[in-house]
């Protein structure tokens, strides 16, 4: 009896086996998913950290270093015995913080209860020291080592940058998926410019891991793991000992100091007052300094000497004396009369040649030279004239590397300005400009503005008697040299024997005009110009270039004190001061030194 | 003397060989199971699951040679004896069992031990059949109807004190012997009705629509059918019951299941709500098996079953082992494999002249299908998770045994089928 029910039985065990297989079918082969999460779940992606290139000054000592740093990591699934209070009073911090870290962890995106998570992070070496024998007490607490940046003197802030955690933005737009979150980068000067050699190249270990994190050999033998490479040690060529006195000369005053080997373009030292400690900008303290640095009213992370933009002054006559002699709108013998109807002018001189004129720094023979400059006679209308005289004059300007970016190894250098006919077009909304509306230009006033880098390089253009290599920090990449457009010399459109003038004057400034005293060294010949920047109704900005010895220069230099008078006081002292640090290793003025250090020069 | 020669030949060796395949299968799964490329272990290694097994399987082919040996009418006369003793040894837990994996069910003497209530399936089978096959026996009386579920319900009692939840179910597989036999489907419709309405009330969240489709299936039925008040009168106290089964799901869910039991019904309808905790299981079984694609990735190369994602990755999961290191195709030999030896099961069942030898063989046939369904349902997420193991795959030596005395019990029955008496 009942026969008929067998057949009930091998449907239900057939209909039951192809549920089964379709089933099957669906979450093996159809769904993909199931790998990813299979994968996430067994391979441990491991990046291995290369340490960071280390950073030296030109003669080996070191700038920059890597300091150990300790994140405290948890698992909450071993953490079932855990002593808060003890753990507060271990760790030194609040019942109330200790809570809110534990929320922060949990709300972590890679937080899981059985993996290591980041529970308190950038713990110092001395923090380290002091929890390392009570970390055994707790359990599920791991210490993860990393390295983080220390800075061997507190000087050259603005130049090296400082390294922070990349920020959402800069992870959003990495192209090239190189960093991941928590990771260092560089986030300016050169640590953010050499990002790419100093941060070296991260290995990866694909590890197969356990349900409990714990590692169970290598994926796949180490088929797809990569070793890592460190990053390259950087050599600048700053000279610490200089960078340090030129720091401490500054102290007290807003302002810069370039100084340049002329035969390299190497930069010496670059000196932005004021500046911050760089240590502040590493460790467990980076945000809250950051916080008190940025807000700072004397903004210290401004980078002046790159990024100040000043109207040259006086200093920028040398310029214009040589695109005169280039465009023969005068000769060196050219006397022009100190006329003050038509501009004010200083001293006692009546009717100067080019080299009086520079030492003495007299302004009508500059607004003369410029009228010849821009007002060739080539047309009738002085329009039309002044047009064209400007383009020349714009030509030959330029070529010393005014108005735009010179290509420091910096991100974001300033391109500072030379007007250029279109440009007035613009500001009088009309081509009907001539000279007389321009003239300012002459003494390096007007529109002209350029920043103290430029400067320099213009003083170690005159000592190299016609060109320059770009001025850079970095001479030497992991012992393959200087980025390649360090190599490359540029010249001016200015014949070298007009330089020639130009040294001959900035020696008589020194020796005789308005840079005497304070900026002459018994020994060697400095060549140098002072300018007072105007800026009614506060101070002149105090302006000084100069170069040393007068042949064979090793070192050129711009200073801009902000606020502080005549260029032949605060600047003109600072830079003697530095060339004979810079060549004799010492100073033996202390009554200049004093003088600068003295000086109420920060209104 | 011609009968003790034929013995041999009349073994059904097709099942023979479905057995011995699939205990191979077992084994070596058993071993990618446990193996830790680190250590590297051989398969033979005692202190490893795969090596113990193979001492169980040992100790399984002696069964064997005892279960053929002995007389054949050995079964059906001791049938009663052998359940009251496993009854007594279920009782006997109580008092000397110990507790693995939080269910007592363990009975020890020094270092062997077992859990009777693996024996207990082949007891409760025997007896059950022997009820059924006695000299005029008749289904459709009550009283034999009660017994019969009685003889079911005091193993199946016993075994949820011992709170294997998984193992008592099983139990339940023994009403389809009964509806072979002669049994009214009406208990076994209910009870597929019931489990279904229960699924289905966890997966519409509004109940109202569960009893508003209750009333138009009613009132079809009404419709379509003869309208004697009997009939009406059965259909809307039925429909009536259904509508209580509803209402109380959520009683049962949230007052009558202990927490673990809930949380497995909750991971079956929703297992990505916690899956780190109560959808632990499901979703990592079903990752461990989704990540095989469709050939697998190689023997002793699964990821998620050799580092513990997958809980008892070598006895109640083992499936998941098969199906992440040999795919689907892995996934579809084991699964032919058991429509296979079920079919042939039920043909064996069929062939049976002896009512006796029939109903311990739809016995057999229905455990080894609700252990093949459930188990392999729970880790591909058709199932709650119910720790039952897949027979001749899952480690351990009690249900190794356990499965191997049903199988060649029956197979030594079959054997001699022409000999037994036919008394239907």
């Amino acid at each position: 009896m009942n026969e008929g029910r067998k057949l009930l039985f091998q449907a239900l065990v057939l209909v039951t086996g192809i549920i089964f297989l379709v089933k099957l079918f669906s979450i093996q082969v159809l769904d993909t998913r199931y790998e990813d999460l299979a994968n996430s779940n067994a391979i441990l992606k491991q990046i291995e950290y290369p340490a960071r290139g280390l950073i030296y000054d030109r003669n080996g000592k070191l700038l920059v270093y890597n300091t150990p740093e300790f994140d405290l990591l948890a698992i909450a699934r071993e953490m079932d015995d855990f002593d808060s209070a003890k753990f507060c009073d271990v760790f030194d911090i609040s019942s109330e913080e200790l809570r809110q870290r534990f929320a922060e962890m949990k709300k972590r995106r890679e937080y899981s209860p059985f993996k290591p998570t980041l529970l308190i992070d950038k713990l110092s070496n001395y923090d380290f020291a002091k929890i390392q024998d009570n970390l055994d007490e707790f359990k599920g607490l791991y210490i993860q080592a990393r390295t983080t940046r220390g800075y061997a003197s507190p000087s050259l802030a603005n130049a090296l940058g400082y390294v922070s955690e990349i920020s959402k933005t800069q992870l959003e737009r990495d192209s090239t998926h190189v960093y991941r979150q928590g990771d260092y980068i560089g986030q300016s000067g050169i640590e953010a410019y050499y990002e790419e050699h100093l941060r070296g190249t991260r290995g990866v270990r694909y590890k197969l891991r356990n349900v409990k994190g714990i590692e169970k050999g290598s994926f796949r033998n180490g088929e797809y793991d990569t070793l890592s490479v460190p990053g390259k040690d950087l050599v600048t060529g700053i000279d610490l000992d200089l960078q340090l006195y030129g720091e401490f000369l500054m102290q007290g005053k807003a302002g810069s100091i370039v100084a340049i080997e002329p035969a390299t373009g190497e930069i010496l030292s670059l000196i932005s007052g004021p500046s911050y400690d760089p240590n502040l900008l590493t460790g467990k303290k980076y945000s809250s300094n950051f916080v008190l640095i940025s807000s700072d009213t004397n903004k210290p992370l401004f980078n002046r000497p790159i990024m100040a933009q000043y109207r040259p002054g006086s200093i920028f006559k040398i310029a214009q004396a040589m695109v005169a002699l280039q465009q023969k709108a005068i000769s060196p013998d050219t006397r022009i009369p100190c006329d003050r109807s038509i501009i004010a002018c200083h001293g006692t001189h009546s009717y100067e040649d080019l080299r009086g004129a520079i030492a003495n720094s007299c302004n009508p023979y500059f607004h003369n030279v410029l009228r010849r400059v821009i007002n060739k006679g080539i047309e009738n209308d002085p329009y039309k004239d002044s047009r064209i005289g400007l383009a020349a004059w714009n030509k030959d300007m330029t070529s010393f590397g005014f108005g735009g970016k010179l290509g420091i190894d910096l991100p974001n250098e300033k391109d500072g300005l030379i007007p250029y006919p279109e440009y007035y077009d613009r500001a009088y909304n009309s081509p009907a400009w001539k000279f007389s509306n321009i003239y300012s230009l002459a003494i390096g006033e007007g529109e002209n503005l350029v920043v103290p880098l430029q400067m320099a390089n213009f003083a170690a253009t005159v000592a190299n008697r016609g060109y320059y290599y770009a001025p850079h920090i970095v001479k030497d990449i992991g012992e393959e040299g200087p980025l390649p457009t360090y190599n490359t010399k540029n010249y001016t459109t200015i014949d070298p024997a007009h330089f020639q003038v130009a040294v001959d004057a900035m020696q008589f400034v020194v020796e005789a005009g308005t840079g005497q005293w304070r900026a002459k060294l018994p020994d060697v010949i400095v060549c140098g110009k002072t300018g007072s920047v105007q800026n009614e109704p506060r101070p002149d900005h105090s302006v000084f270039i100069a170069f040393a010895p007068r042949d064979n220069p090793r070192i050129a230099i711009s200073v801009y004190v902000e606020y502080s008078g005549q260029g032949g006081r605060a600047a003109a002292s600072i830079a003697s001061l530095m060339i004979e640090k810079y060549l004799y290793g010492q100073t033996k003025r202390p009554h200049i030194e004093q003088y600068v250090l003295n000086g109420e020069f920060l209104y | 003397m011609r009968r003790e020669l034929d013995i041999s030949s009349n073994l059904d060796w097709i099942t023979i060989l479905l057995f011995g395949v699939m205990v191979f299968m077992g084994w070596l799964n058993i071993y990618a199971a446990v193996y830790d490329e680190e250590v590297n272990q051989s398969i033979w290694d005692f202190s490893l699951n795969s090596g113990r097994q193979l001492l169980f399987i040992i100790t399984a082919i002696v069964l064997i040679a005892i279960i053929v040996i002995l007389d054949m009418r050995f079964y059906e006369t001791f049938g009663y004896l052998i359940y009251g003793s496993t009854l007594l040894l279920l009782i006997l837990v109580f008092f000397i069992g110990k507790e693995v994996g939080g269910n007592k069910a363990w009975i020890g003497i020094g270092s062997f031990g077992g859990q009777p209530s693996e024996f207990a399936k082949v007891a409760t089978a025997l007896a059950l059949a022997k009820y059924i096959g006695a000299v005029g026996f008749k289904m459709d009386r009550m009283r034999n109807q009660i017994i019969l579920l009685g003889m079911i319900a005091i193993p199946m009692g016993l075994i949820l004190l011992q709170k294997d939840t998984g193992t008592a179910l099983v139990f339940g597989a023994f009403i389809f012997v009964l509806f072979r036999e002669g049994m009214s489907p009406f208990l076994l419709i209910m009870g597929m009705a019931a489990a279904l309405i229960f699924v289905l009330t966890l997966f519409v969240t509004n109940e109202y629509y569960l009893h508003a489709g209750i009333g138009v299936v009613l009132i079809l039925l009404i419709l379509l059918g003869k309208k004697t008040v009997k009939r009406i009168a059965i259909l809307t106290i039925g429909a009536l019951l259904i509508a209580g089964v509803i209402e109380s799901v959520d009683y049962i869910i949230t007052d009558v299941l202990k927490p673990h039991q809930q949380n497995r019904i909750k991971a079956l309808v929703n297992p990505d709500a916690d899956p780190l905790g109560y959808g632990w299981n499901v979703t990592q079984s079903k990752i461990a098996i989704g990540s095989g694609g469709f050939f697998g990735k190689g023997f002793l190369k699964g990821t998620q079953t050799k580092f513990d994602f997958v809980p008892e990755q070598s006895t109640d999961f083992i499936f998941c082992t098969i199906g992440e290191e040999h795919g689907w195709v892995g996934s579809f030999i084991v699964v032919v494999l058991f429509i296979v030896f079920l079919l042939r099961l039920i043909y064996l069942a069929e062939r049976q002249k002896n009512r006796f030898a029939r109903t311990f063989a739809y016995g057999v046939v229905s455990i080894f299908f609700f252990h093949f369904a459930v188990n392999i349902g729970m880790t591909i997420g058709l199932f709650p998770v119910i720790g039952i193991p897949l027979p001749f795959f899952s480690y351990g030596g009690s249900s190794l045994w356990g499965f191997t005395i049903l199988l060649f019990v029956l197979l030594k029955l079959d054997a001699h089928r022409s000999q037994l008496l036919q008394r239907v």
